[in-house]
């Protein structure tokens, strides 16, 4: 079984609003998965029902190879949603070893594992304050602390880096790493592409509860690409006019150029080598997800969130 | 079921480690009984130590007149108003008494204490009780009556007793003591149904309030964690209450140590004069026995056992309504208050039953005040005080219990049905008619 989670055609509708719509992909394991779409395109929705805390109208979620199970494999999964929070008056170390327990360990175990985390974040000093006594980055990176702790197969990070510096972000984002080379699967849901670039491999992209995008990052941009190309001259040329390209853009001696249909870059190239002029760098603009993502979701209207009776 | 016990696990300890657990469980009762100890103290210390002069110009008193500790008689001879006014100003008294010879004992004329300040009440009641004993004697001697013959006319006054079926006697004591085990039990179901109900409220406003209800439930089912949190909270009910009793039970046999006087003081009246006091404090001590003893005619087994089970069942039906009140309130702790009437309606409703329960145990609003879940561990209480079968049948006390496990199994149905949509709930006022379609939904 190389995939760990499988969503079969789930389900979920509201009064009013078909908050998840007939969506259905799968996860590799061990890959960091991104799960991106606009203000209530249904993605909260999707991962409680991943997560067992909503149950489909219709449709399988199977989990490593088997119908997901909400009450025994929920220890297998580490879910940070996006509205989180932790018990403001509790001592930290008690509330870690408590959210631990929840998650089926030991005390034992848990104590162990404690000390491994708190140490490797540089958290020991942590463990008799109060959470009312963090800062909202300091809490942050403790709840990830807690949601990771179990290790477990499958973790979900709902908007994980609000409000991390990024000197702390960059610590969360070496340890999710971490985790998916040990094994464990990530899906991180978000709408700040920049990340999802950098870190995902594979990527869904829902908008008003149906899935419009599917793929790894790399295919998806090419997918999207409109074969622009920047090239950097050493000095431009009488005629920049040739039926291969259009000329889209030119500062100093660099041109944005846009090949045609049935041309390849190597026309292009062509085109300049024989007037001899040197190229001096030639690279292809592929678009950001950024710009697919607006690209795709402006002029939908999703972005209010419709609040209807939810279980 | 092991979630369970480690979230009720969680919510005991955070609550019991408290300084503010410390302080209410231990502080609370150190408090009342101060109090209580106080106003022992004051009420038979009054500390006046008058000094007053009597002048019994007409010879009645005869001696018969007596200084007590708290305040201080002198007989003065041929003394008049004017005189005695003139002593007053020079406060070599705090006060007198003229009797003037003409005074007759058949008078309706009343004498008159005159003093230079005002004199508490405790200390004007003890003044004027012991001119009317030495008064009404004398009346009644000069009507040729004794004393003892007065006596044995004002004994036993109840000529009449009551009893009942099942043959035991029912006095008037018991009556009342029924009354007040029936009044107090009820009440403290009504404050503990308040009390936790309102600690469990504000439980799940906590943690829907710090965003950590999603995170629980990822790993917990929201019953699970509706249930564990009803367990803990009433498990520190629990531990609070007994305490408290123990507490109050020990301080109160501490009495008599602090104040080694005081009991004497309360019951023995001074021991003087012989005659009269005396046949007093038998009277007094048979009805010390006859108290005693109807005290014991109380079943207090049985009323303890339904006190547990009805403080249980009553708090567990109504601490998962408050449970899901508490799961749909926002950040906003004033919509709390007006999600709570439909709740604290049926609460106050029976309180207001059980006041009439107590007087008439058996009569129709009682039975079905004690039959019916929502007002049932409150009402019944009133009930159960006046004993099985005088209070309450046997098949009624059992119909009541059957129907209250079935009211609570409900209410935690309906509750935890919109607990879990509520608990996740963000950003929107809830109405009562919302949490009643996510009740009645089907899952």
């Amino acid at each position: 079984m190389n995939n760990i989670l499988e969503l079969h055609h789930l389900k979920k509708y509201y009064a009013t609003q078909k908050a998840v719509d007939d969506i259905s992909f799968d996860i590799k394991k061990g890959s960091i998965f991104g799960l991106l779409g606009p203000n209530g395109a249904g993605k909260t929705t999707l991962l409680r029902m991943i997560t067992g805390i909503f149950f489909p109208d219709s449709g399988d979620v199977i989990f490593d190879g088997v119908k997901f199970d909400p009450v025994n494999d929920a220890v297998k999964i580490g879910y940070m949603p996006e509205e989180r929070g932790l018990y403001k008056k509790m001592k930290i170390g008690e509330q870690v070893l408590y959210l631990a327990q929840l998650k089926g360990l030991s005390r034992g175990e848990a104590m162990e594992k404690i000390k491994v985390w708190f140490k490797r974040l540089e958290m020991e000093t942590w463990w008799n304050k109060k959470v009312e006594d963090l800062s909202k980055g300091m809490s942050q990176k403790l709840q990830f602390v807690t949601t990771v702790l179990h290790e477990p197969k499958l973790i979900i990070l709902d908007e994980p880096f609000s409000g991390l510096d990024p000197v702390n972000a960059n610590l969360i984002k070496d340890e999710i790493y971490g985790l998916a080379q040990r094994g464990s699967t990530v899906i991180f849901s978000t709408h700040r592409m920049e990340q999802v670039e950098e870190i995902c491999d594979h990527i869904v992209l829902v908008n008003l509860g149906k899935k419009i995008l599917d793929g790894t990052v790399y295919d998806v941009k090419q997918q999207f690409k409109e074969n622009k190309f920047s090239v950097k001259l050493k000095e431009i040329p009488a005629n920049t006019h040739h039926e291969a390209f259009e000329l889209l853009d030119q500062k100093a001696n660099a041109l944005t150029v846009k090949i045609k249909d049935g041309f390849r870059s190597n026309d292009l190239l062509q085109f300049f080598l024989q007037q001899n002029i040197t190229i001096e760098a030639f690279n292809e603009i592929l678009p950001s997800l950024n710009d697919i993502f607006i690209q795709l979701v402006e002029g939908t209207t999703s972005v209010s969130r419709k609040f209807q009776p939810i279980d | 079921m092991n979630k369970i016990l480690l979230v009720a696990r969680r919510e005991f300890l955070s609550r019991v480690q408290k300084k503010t657990f410390l302080l209410t469980t231990i502080l609370l009762p150190l408090l009342i009984f101060v109090f209580y100890a106080l106003i022992i103290y004051f009420s038979v210390k009054t500390g006046d130590n008058l000094h007053i002069a009597v002048a019994d110009e007409a010879n009645i008193l005869e001696g018969r007149i007596h200084s007590k500790e708290y305040m201080n008689f002198e007989l003065v001879k041929n003394q008049t108003p004017e005189s005695l006014e003139v002593a007053l100003q020079q406060k070599k008294y705090d006060g007198y008494v003229y009797i003037p010879a003409t005074y007759s004992l058949m008078s309706k004329d009343s004498l008159q204490l005159k003093s230079n300040k005002a004199i508490g009440i405790m200390t004007r009641e003890k003044i004027q009780k012991s001119f009317n004993d030495i008064l009404e004697e004398k009346r009644l001697l000069s009507l040729h009556i004794s004393k003892a013959q007065l006596d044995s006319i004002q004994n036993n006054t109840n000529r009449i007793k009551f009893a009942t079926v099942n043959g035991k006697t029912d006095d008037d004591n018991k009556a009342g003591i029924s009354y007040a085990v029936g009044y107090i039990s009820g009440f403290l179901i009504y404050i503990i149904l308040f009390i936790y109900g309102s600690m469990v409220m504000r439980g799940v406003m906590e943690e829907k309030v710090s965003r950590i209800a999603e995170v629980i439930i990822s790993s917990v089912k929201p019953f699970q964690l509706m249930m564990g949190k009803i367990t803990g909270i009433g498990a520190v009910g629990l531990v609070q209450f007994i305490i408290w009793i123990v507490l109050v039970f020990g301080l109160q046999l501490l009495l008599p140590l602090i104040f080694p006087d005081l009991l004497q003081q309360m019951h023995g009246q001074p021991v003087q004069p012989a005659g009269v006091q005396a046949a007093q404090a038998i009277h007094d001590s048979g009805g010390m026995n006859e108290f005693m003893k109807s005290f014991s005619q109380i079943n207090f087994t049985l009323i303890i056992g339904c006190f547990i089970f009805y403080f249980l069942g009553g708090y567990l039906l109504y601490s998962s309504l408050f449970a899901a009140v508490g799961s749909a309130v926002n950040e906003d702790p004033q919509d709390a208050q007006s999600l709570m009437l439909p709740i604290t309606m049926p609460i106050i409703f029976a309180i207001v039953i059980m006041t009439k329960a107590v007087n008439e145990p058996n009569s129709s609003l009682a039975v079905f005040g004690s039959l019916f879940p929502l007002t049932s561990p409150i009402v019944m209480m009133a009930r159960i005080a006046h004993g099985i079968p005088d209070g309450v049948s046997l098949w009624e006390l059992l119909l009541s219990m059957a129907l209250l496990i079935i009211g609570f199994i409900g209410t935690t149905w309906i509750a935890a049905k919109i607990y879990r949509t509520g608990i996740l709930m963000y950003g929107k006022k809830i109405t009562w008619k919302e949490m009643w379609k996510w009740a009645v939904r089907k899952s």
